[in-house]
């Protein structure tokens, strides 16, 4: 069985990574957090974008985020007046036992003392983090999270198909992996459903798909409808469209729904593969699934991306070699091989995966190489929602 | 020229490049094994799909593994699949002005 080298959290969790979390719970504090971030190595700042309202899907995500196992402890730092409190964060983060502290700009009396406090807090998690060492841990200790951007018509054809095969090797070996984007799954209900472990999960499938386009009808889209560049470039029926995407989360049974919204915020219960309800966009996607557990992500893009995350690393994946001649710093593999012949899917498919286990391993993806900590939280309209009959 | 069968179950395969008739185009397996050499009777743009086999009018199309449509009329072995013979299970949209924003 192969094994990976992680850090192990108090709660049994391991983590590919040792970062310290700064969440600034509301933008009026975020620039002040992101400097304190910025003095301590390892340590990295992120907020939300939403207004400072206590909305429990902010809560969720921001709670996920910093209970991600690639993350070894949490600081706080809040503006002071704001509705979604560091408190509420704290109680939710305490319970895993990481180390977590709360602090507030207007409490302490300016951002300068609240610099000084912040970065003596972070300096002293960073010493305790430093401690730990990599352990060799199974795989059933691994989440992957897959996704797709800036897609091209070898997405569909070799880099999504190539992490497919990974995302099933992984899972043979106890492994989990999930994939969001629901707008994307449009026309796979069937199939999806299909591989569904139950009836429950089965629902779950076609409620959700069905959610998203009524999103979209509501725009005034029809997201069963594909572009005339998608029929030029040989994409028959939305079936095969859809099917490109969700293929890189690989052909096992679907363990379940995890639904991250006011009410739900789910992980996966047991190893196995798992659809997130999440957003069709790539940087809140990621973080839905990272809020989730996955502790590494695959990302898969024609044209070309730089995304990296915050707390977890990000192995870009091309299928068009082109693209990976014209991006050597930005894309970590070359599924392009699979085009021309010289190497085959399946073969391609293993050398992911042994790159996600080395990844896990401690090897610094080319995003991280780079220092990129992309975060991006998103939340629906509630409003809309309501006036959908969604809740 | 090469056509790649992207998994085992499938019917199709897709060209890996512009294909011109009457050029020669193997396809390869999920593992890179030639399981078929083609002659394709059009021309085939890189991205489309050939036949591996004789596929008769309502018989499923299979790529990914999964159904991707239904042959709207018999397709010889060889030949360029796409919506001029295979129609959606869910929604057909040949040659319908057509508007979406999910990339």
């Amino acid at each position: 069985m192969t094994e990976f080298l992680g850090y192990e959290r108090p709660d049994g969790s391991v983590g590919v990574r040792n970062h310290l979390l700064v969440i600034a719970p509301i933008d009026c504090s975020y620039e002040p957090a992101r400097k304190i971030a910025d003095q301590v190595p390892g340590a990295v700042a992120i907020t939300q974008t939403y207004g400072c309202g206590a909305d429990s899907m902010l809560v969720h995500n921001l709670v996920g985020t910093a209970l991600n196992p690639n993350v070894a402890g949490v600081l706080i730092v809040g503006l002071g007046c704001e509705t979604l409190t560091g408190e509420m964060l704290v109680e939710q983060i305490e319970p895993s036992g990481k180390p977590v502290h709360n602090i507030t700009i207007q409490e302490l009396g300016g951002t300068i003392r609240t610099h000084e406090r912040g970065v003596r807090l972070l300096q002293g998690m960073a010493q305790e983090a430093a401690k730990l060492k990599r352990e060799p841990f199974p795989l059933g200790k691994l989440t992957l999270a897959v996704e797709c951007g800036g897609s091209d018509a070898t997405s569909g054809l070799a880099a999504n198909p190539a992490v497919g095969v990974a995302a099933d090797l992984l899972i043979d070996e106890g492994g989990s992996a999930m994939f969001g984007e629901t707008q994307e799954m449009s026309g796979t209900q069937q199939v999806l459903a299909r591989r569904a472990v139950n009836k429950q999960v089965a629902e779950d499938i076609y409620q959700i798909i069905e959610a998203q386009e009524g999103r979209l009808k509501a725009m005034g889209v029809d997201s069963r409808w594909m572009s005339k560049g998608n029929i030029d470039g040989g994409l028959t029926t939305i079936e095969e469209k859809s099917l490109g995407a969700v293929r890189k989360g690989g052909t096992k049974p679907i363990q379940g729904v995890l639904f991250n919204d006011w009410d739900r915020f789910d992980r996966p219960s047991k190893p196995g593969l798992y659809i997130m309800d999440g957003p069709g966009w790539d940087l809140p996607s990621v973080t839905h699934m990272v809020a989730a557990g996955a502790q590494v992500v695959c990302f898969t893009s024609g044209r070309g991306s730089t995304t990296g995350h915050a707390v977890a690393p990000v192995i870009k994946i091309t299928g068009n070699p082109q693209t990976f001649a014209k991006m050597p710093d930005n894309m970590d593999v070359n599924a392009g091989t699979i085009l021309d012949g010289s190497e085959s899917l399946n073969s391609v498919g293993h050398r992911i995966f042994q790159m996600i286990v080395d990844t896990a391993d401690g090897r610094l993806t080319k995003a991280e190489a780079l220092g990129y900590h992309d975060y991006i939280v998103f939340k629906r309209s509630r409003e809309a929602e309501h006036l959908l009959g969604h809740c | 020229m090469k056509a790649i069968q992207i998994d085992d179950r499938d019917n199709v395969a897709t060209v890996t490049g512009d294909v011109k008739r009457g050029e020669t185009v193997e396809i390869l397996s999920p593992d890179g094994k030639v399981i078929l050499k083609a002659k394709p009777v059009d021309d085939i743009a890189f991205g489309h799909k050939l036949s591996l086999r004789r596929i008769r009018e309502g018989e499923e199309i299979i790529k990914y593994g999964e159904v991707i449509g239904v042959a709207s009329r018999d397709i010889p072995a060889g030949e360029w699949v796409h919506t001029h013979n295979v129609d959606s299970a869910r929604l057909n949209m040949a040659g319908e002005e057509v508007r979406g924003i999910t990339g």
